[in-house]
């Protein structure tokens, strides 16, 4: 008696919480679709060309998008020398540990020497790098002129183009930098094809310690916030 | 307790602070008796009164861990604000980085955006392009998830031979977080991508204005445009207010500061995946477009910052392993240099794309001891030693290192990085 009161006041329950679920999810929780349409949530507004155009600062290798304007080597030399030496170097050698820019072109697997001239790609997107990054105190600060003549110094002192270049939409489009069929974009990996080995995997009496960081003396210190040198590296 | 009694414990505290060592429930049990002596409860801390709620608005670290920081290697690069420094791993407990702990990367500084000021742009091969303030971006549909984001130079140090004494600098260009925010599958539908659009341009809005190039089906995928990270807003370091996850792929993908997404038929080639953040190989061609974070693993303790003090006898072995190709489906420990291996005991939760803890225990003999651990990851991928690695990328390589870390282990229980031939 006690149980079948008990299991009907369960099922009364269980109706009427389903009811409230149903009419809930009409009132508060409208279903969403599982790709939601163009415009469903229409928050936001609508830029108009203007705007977008405002934005749009990406270049693509075929020079796509590259803004007008135009620059000289010699132009870029002055320019390069106010803004960019400091940390390049006058001749893109590079001070400090600040990036080369000239050199290594040609000699990517002896030298290792990543350079615009030796490594980068494609022309244009040197434009967008110094348009988009440099110079690194003051991003985005130059004309495009500067951009065009800036990039036409670098390729020059690379030995790309001659020294009566200018730098345009179209010129920057037609270079065709040393390196540009040097990249592999259709990733290899996995490169290595283990099995888990658990048991005698190697040869312990072939094991050997080929090399010891504690050893190194380069470890910055890190026994507090102030951390303070070992030593530095050979490079 | 009755007042009285209460005032008679404080001050038989301090009169017995100097006395012999009992156990402290037998203290508690009989404070009355003067003859007991203080214990481990009678510390300094117990016998005043701690700072009130009004000390600290935002929460810190007890000043004891003042040493479990990041840390940046002064020589790695041209400038602090080009720089990165390195997450503590041996002080991450789980596998939630700290807020704090959080490894940086920076290619034109930590910047600090107005919130007020932000705004999103997404155009493009799109037929709505959209400009989103703050406020309208939180207000589509939310989600939370939990990945890690790895720097594809984690362990470029390590590519020639062992070189830094430290887990925090071989391996602490990971970190993993809670990030919440909308899947950018959302907001890609809701502008609608054009037939012709393939590929999605992630810019940010620092003085670097990174750009990089992420295919469709990534993007439609699992990509989240965050705000969130571990229940509070994005930290200025990781983007605030905004930035992307790309989960399981190059922490530079995940564009920081991020203030344009542009859909096109094609990759831009931008500097960072041309000029930077590609492979250059012994045989002078170079690696692009290597997203993926493969699996990898490292144990966390012991390790050079956290050696064995407490003499033989038995330890938990612990550590963290990842992988960009989903989850882990097993970690194995080495104890002997990678002769042999034992499984390790997965610590829940085991996550898509997130850091996954491990431990074993271990009874250590005291004697010299070559630890290592090894990834498998749900595809069935194994993590390869450094020799197998380096056959591969050479010497001189600076990204994709996942090689299984050797840690070798002195008698004295002190910790040092080796590599094995």
């Amino acid at each position: 008696m006690f149980s079948s009161a008990k299991l009907f006041a369960s099922a009364a329950f269980g109706t009427v919480a389903l009811g409230t679920l149903a009419v809930s999810a009409v009132a508060v929780a409208a279903p969403v679709p599982a790709a939601e349409p163009l415009g469903y949530y229409a928050i936001g507004m609508t830029p108009d060309a203007a705007q977008i155009a405002q934005w749009s600062i990406a270049i693509k290798p075929d020079g796509s998008n590259l803004p007008p304007g135009s620059g000289t080597v010699d132009a870029g030399a002055t320019v390069y020398g106010a803004e960019c030496a400091m940390c390049h170097g006058t001749f893109g050698e590079g001070v400090d540990a600040y990036p080369k820019l000239v050199g290594g072109v040609g000699a990517l697997k002896t030298q290792k020497l990543k350079t615009v001239g030796s490594y980068w790609p494609y022309a244009p997107i040197v434009y967008d790098y110094i348009n988009r990054a440099m110079p690194f105190y003051a991003p985005r600060s130059l004309s495009n002129d500067q951009v065009y003549a800036i990039t036409a110094y670098i390729l020059n002192l690379n030995g790309i183009v001659p020294d009566n270049f200018v730098a345009d939409a179209k010129s920057l489009a037609a270079v065709k930098m040393p390196n540009r069929d040097g990249f592999n974009f259709k990733d290899p990996r996995p490169l290595t094809h283990d099995v888990a080995c658990m048991a005698h995997c190697a040869d312990p009496k072939a094991l050997t310690v080929t090399s010891d960081a504690s050893k190194s003396g380069i470890t910055p210190r890190t026994t507090g916030p102030v951390d303070t040198m070992q030593g530095t590296p050979t490079k | 307790m009755a007042r009285a009694s209460r005032r008679k414990m404080f001050k038989f505290g301090a009169a017995a602070a100097g006395g012999a060592l009992v156990a402290a429930s037998t203290r508690v049990a009989s404070a009355a008796v003067p003859a007991a002596p203080a214990g481990p409860l009678d510390d300094a801390w117990g016998h005043s009164l701690g700072a009130g709620v009004d000390d600290r608005p935002y929460g810190q670290p007890s000043k004891y861990e003042k040493d479990a920081i990041r840390r940046y290697v002064p020589w790695l690069a041209q400038s602090p604000q080009a720089d990165a420094s390195f997450t503590p791993l041996q002080d991450q407990p789980g596998i939630i980085t700290a807020n704090g702990y959080f490894f940086e990367r920076y290619h034109a500084g930590r910047i600090s955006v107005d919130p007020a000021k932000w705004e999103l742009m997404i155009m493009g091969l799109v037929k709505t392009p959209l400009l989103l303030k703050l406020e309208d971006l939180k207000r589509f549909p939310s989600v939370s998830r939990i990945h890690f984001l790895e720097c594809p130079a984690n362990g470029a140090t390590e590519w020639p031979a062992a070189q830094l004494n430290s887990i925090q600098y071989t391996h602490g260009l990971i970190a993993c977080a809670e990030w919440t925010g909308v899947k950018l599958s959302t907001l890609l539908n809701e502008v609608g991508v054009k037939p012709e659009g393939k590929w999605l341009l992630a810019e940010g809005g620092d003085g670097s204005h990174l750009t990089r190039s992420i295919p469709l089906e990534k993007a439609m995928d699992d990509c989240i445009v965050a705000w969130g990270q571990n229940g509070e807003a994005l930290r200025p370091e990781q983007g605030y207010p905004v930035r992307l996850i790309v989960p399981g792929w190059q922490g530079n993908q995940m564009v920081k500061w991020l203030r344009r997404l542009e859909i096109g038929t094609s990759p831009w080639y931008t500097h960072e995946e041309t000029a930077s953040y590609t492979e250059l190989l012994p045989n002078g061609t170079a690696l692009g477009f290597t997203w993926v974070a493969e699996a990898k693993s490292v144990i966390s303790f012991p390790c050079p910052e956290k050696p064995l003090t407490g003499g033989p006898g038995f330890y938990e072995v612990r550590g963290f392993a990842w992988t960009g190709r989903g989850k882990i489906k097993a970690v194995d420990v080495s104890f002997d240099g990678g002769v042999n291996y034992t499984r390790a005991a997965l610590q829940e939760p085991v996550l898509d794309k997130c850091m996954t803890r491990f431990t074993i225990p271990w009874h250590w003999d005291g004697k010299p001891a070559m630890i290592q651990s090894r990834a498998i990851d749900e595809t069935g991928y194994v993590q390869p030693t450094i020799v197998e690695a380096r056959a591969v990328m050479g010497t001189a390589a600076v990204y994709l290192n996942n090689a299984i870390q050797t840690w070798n282990v002195l008698a004295d229980g002190s910790v040092n990085n080796v590599q094995l031939g």
